[in-house]
């Protein structure tokens, strides 16, 4: 369980599950996310997403009040579907619960059947409803969920079968989607990635207010999958069993990979393989130049790393694959930290770092900002890697802050950070790389103008 | 365009112009309608939010705490416990036995480790229906500790916003009036209802020291419990922000006697006879103040007038937008907007009632709309509508604004301008201008469109 002595949180490392089901949600063409709940949980994760993304994010909310909290929030629950009908025209709807009525009792599946039945003379939308209470897991939980759950609920037929490849990436930034569409297309077969934020979440501007973004994954692709050649599912610690490539595996006999994020030579290295093994294609040759000019990066930069100590927290597949890439370049890292609990996150980190660091990365599960700071203060270290919230931290120790991942709420462009490939590794490489020379510049007096 | 709107919301829009003034509100956001309400607990932590020498424990799953983690730009000239996000963060095997313990043992770990001088316990919405009694753990640790740990009835689903500010008054009462107050002085007053935003509440005091009146507490913003303890022997509640702390200010009156007035510090107007209104309660215990506040006035016109006038060259005749939480703001600002040439075109609040609405009405121009509890769509639709050039609200509202190519002020409760005082107005004139005079609008779809077709236009 939790490796915190502690039993308040202070500053957590986590959100809750309901804003990553949400926000997979929006990954799905047509679809609004809907949160079964009271109005404030929809509001606080817009707010808290839109800060990060800078693009509208439109979250229904059955908006449940005193009375449905004591009688139930069905009669809620249907209203809201038919509004956001109504007034999106939504295709997708993506249901998911929240601690309030999880914890009232809620039946949504029974709900939904009902739902169905009443409403069975309307062009009616495709409903996923996904268990979300915030009490359970954290906003990993709530994405993984939501992405099994469009796997599972709409995924109902075997399709005909032909060259396409299910992709499952993990919570990455549309930019990354972007490049791994690219990747895809470059090895000549047809896509599914599920979900896809690329469009969604990183709109033009635009003359008219969407209803419904454009992008992310069609219903088409969806029900494609069953036909596809095979599933690619990013991601060490996404839940074995429950997991959309899992289902695909077992009730179409689809076959499933999972690789790591894939962030560095090694864990990018077996993205490609899984890619070449299902289409019986090698690593297309843009690809294999990425690699060798990153591995020339790596060569090019090594001294300005050596022995340099670095604290990398967050979600955990997202810290996983920073300690694989960490591990590669010669940055020790002293700490491995997430907020999340029981996902074989130290069994992973081992696994990432067994051939390459002399012992793995000291690890801690279920830890806050407070705990990362006590241990921070005892292990000088060089950076900190991760999102924004580790900010006051970072600063209080006069560290710099290498900021990937979600959320980023104190600089620009967020969704347009890359990390996942050989060439999103070098994006956050040179990143890197430059934080410390910056750093070696500012602090001497010479003004060196090589380095 | 006309179908943005849903059938149950129509009476909460309004034309002005169009037919007898009746504007519907204070209902239940409409389920799947994408409000931009939060819930009774965002009232009452933004409330209590910035009282920063208190432990502000959330009582919940991570979520609520985590939400609220350092979101408003509440500033404190000392401690700054405030800023840390503390939570129970509630787990599956806490819903089923419950969660008193948790919450004891958690309150017990925090005062002891940051020593604060009181402690506010929020209950989020499944608190009450797995049954904890958070004020018998309140009591029960206020007695080992020795401070004040006071319970805040906050469980997001029973009511909006509204409620939770009543919660935080509530809880603001149990401090009232259990501290020393021999320092108070008649002439002094409590601020309610600033949050000290970019360091407004400090712009503010100083007005009020340049008058000769004490102020006794900060009602919340840069706020501390001692004073709150004390403020009960202040002579004068000046509140603002209406909807967040006159609860208060009226228990306040009944218990203590304390009369209040209700005050905005927004705009030229508004701030100017805030400040004579309070001079004048206090003209007869200190006839000197009046004159000393006219003073005041002056000086800061003196230099406030000639600075604007290179602002309102470039936006006069420009169109503005206003959504804002609660209905009292936006009278000062369509005032303010008065002063810059510009005129505000569409006004709404999230929790406005129909006193404020009323109000506000008296001072909207013909065709503007007012709405009450609007969503995105409407937003949107009426922003294209009008044509707006600026839009004054929230980070919710921001993406709205910018992927229509409409320019935008934050005024909500992240924002680090201050807006207040005579300053602030001059800081919203240079927010406004930045926005509207960037050049980066004639990129953007709806200028190109007008471009193309004022360009056709010419040259048939």
């Amino acid at each position: 369980m939790s490796d915190s002595p502690y039993t308040s949180t202070t500053n957590a490392c986590k959100l809750c599950s309901p804003l990553g089901a949400a926000l997979a949600f929006r990954g799905i063409e047509g679809a609004i996310p809907f949160l079964h709940g009271s109005q404030g949980c929809a509001t606080y994760m817009r707010r808290y997403l839109i800060s990060h993304f800078r693009e509208p994010m439109d979250i229904a909310s059955s908006a449940l009040g005193e009375k449905q909290a004591v009688f139930g929030g069905g009669p809620n629950l249907k209203k809201g579907i038919l509004n956001v009908m109504s007034k999106y025209g939504a295709t997708v709807v993506g249901v998911a619960t929240t601690c309030l009525t999880e914890t009232i009792g809620d039946d949504v599946p029974r709900l939904l059947s009902e739902f169905r039945k009443e409403f069975s003379d309307l062009p009616l939308p495709e409903i996923v409803a996904v268990s979300t209470p915030s009490y359970s897991g954290t906003h990993m939980e709530g994405w993984h969920a939501a992405v099994a759950g469009v796997a599972a609920q709409l995924v109902k037929e075997k399709a005909p079968a032909e060259r396409r490849v299910n992709l499952m990436p993990g919570f990455v930034s549309p930019a990354d989607v972007r490049h791994l569409k690219d990747i895809l297309a470059d090895y000549g077969v047809a896509g599914t990635i599920l979900p896809d934020i690329s469009d969604s979440m990183d709109r033009p501007a635009l003359l008219d207010y969407e209803k419904l973004p454009a992008g992310g994954t069609s219903l088409a692709d969806i029900r494609a999958m069953s036909g596809a050649l095979g599933s690619v599912e990013c991601g060490r610690t996404v839940p074995a069993s429950e997991s959309a490539g899992a289902n695909l595996e077992r009730r179409f006999g689809v076959p499933s990979r999972r690789v790591g994020l894939p962030i560095g030579i090694r864990e990018t290295d077996a993205f490609f393989a899984a890619l070449s093994e299902l289409t019986g294609q090698p690593t297309p040759q843009r690809y294999r130049d990425e690699r060798g000019r990153l591995v020339d990066a790596y060569v090019d930069a090594h001294k300005y790393l050596a022995g340099k100590r670095a604290i990398v927290y967050g979600e955990e597949d997202l810290v996983i694959g920073l300690v694989s890439f960490l591990a590669e370049i010669g940055v020790t890292p002293v700490l491995a930290a997430t907020g999340a609990v029981g996902k074989g996150f130290k069994e992973s980190l081992a696994a990432v770092t067994t051939d390459i660091l002399p012992e793995p990365p000291e690890a801690r599960e279920g830890v806050d900002f407070f705990d990362i700071a006590e241990q921070a203060a005892t292990l000088a270290p060089d950076i900190f890697i991760g999102h924004s919230k580790g900010y006051r931290t970072a600063k209080a120790l006069g560290v710099p802050l290498l900021r990937v991942g979600f959320p980023i709420h104190d600089r620009f462009g967020g969704p347009r950070i890359r990390h996942v490939g050989y060439a999103g590794t070098q994006e956050l490489f040179d990143r890197l790389v430059n934080l410390f020379l910056e750093r070696k510049q500012e602090d001497c007096a010479v003004g060196y103008g090589y380095l | 365009m006309e179908q943005a709107i849903f059938e149950e919301r129509r009476d909460q829009i309004h034309r002005m112009g169009e037919g007898p003034f009746e504007l519907a509100c204070n209902r239940e956001s409409l389920a799947g309608a994408v409000s931009q309400r939060a819930c009774v607990f965002c009232g009452s932590r933004v409330v209590l939010y910035p009282i920063a020498d208190a432990l502000h424990l959330v009582h919940g799953p991570i979520g609520c705490a985590v939400y609220t983690w350092d979101i408003r730009g509440s500033l404190s000239s000392g401690p700054e416990l405030h800023r840390l996000s503390f939570s129970t963060d509630l787990k599956e095997r806490d819903v089923i036995f419950g969660g008193e313990k948790k919450l004891k043992a958690a309150l017990l770990e925090l005062i002891a480790r940051h020593k604060p001088k009181a402690a506010f316990v929020y209950a989020t919405c499944i608190v009450g229906i797995i049954g904890d009694d958070v004020g018998a753990v309140c009591r029960d640790v206020a007695e080992q500790t020795g401070i004040p740990v006071i319970p805040v009835q906050s469980e997001g689903f029973k009511g909006n916003k509204r409620e939770g500010y009543a919660a935080a008054c509530k809880a603001l009462f149990a401090l009232a009036g259990t501290g020393d107050a021999s320092s108070v002085k008649p002439i002094s007053v409590n601020i309610l209802g600033d949050f000290n935003l970019a360091g407004e509440i400090w712009i503010i005091r100083e007005y009020f020291e340049r008058m000769g009146i004490q102020v006794v507490a900060n009602l919340t913003g840069d706020g501390r419990v001692a004073d709150i303890q004390r403020c009960h022997a202040a002579g004068l509640n000046v509140v603002q922000c209406s909807g967040s702390t006159i609860e208060l200010a009226k228990m306040m009156q009944e218990r203590f006697g304390t009369p209040f007035l209700r005050v905005s510090y927004l705009g030229i107007e508004d701030m100017a006879d805030s400040l004579y209104a309070i001079a004048d309660h206090f003209k007869d215990q200190d006839p000197g103040i009046v004159a000393r506040t006219q003073q005041l006035v002056r000086e800061e016109l003196s230099k406030l007038i000639p600075a604007l006038a290179k602002y309102r060259k470039d936006l006069e005749g420009k169109k503005a937008a206003i959504y804002v939480g609660g209905a009292f703001k936006a009278f000062s600002l369509v005032k303010a907007f008065r002063h810059l040439g510009m005129k505000a075109v569409l006004v709404g609040s999230q929790t406005g009632t129909k006193e404020d609405y009323e109000e506000l009405a008296t001072i909207c121009d013909p065709g503007t709309v007012i709405i009450d509890d609007a969503n995105p769509l409407e937003l949107s639709k009426f922003v294209r509508e009008l044509d707006v050039d600026v839009f004054v609200g929230g980070i919710k509202e921001r993406p709205i604004a910018h992927k229509l190519g409409v320019g935008f002020c934050d005024h909500n409760h992240e924002r680090k301008e201050a807006l207040e005082g005579f300053i602030g107005m001059l800081n919203f004139a240079k927010e406004i201008h930045a926005s509207a005079t960037s050049p980066v609008w004639r990129f953007v779809p709806r200028r190109e469109a007008q471009a193309k077709a004022l360009a056709m236009g010419e040259s048939k």
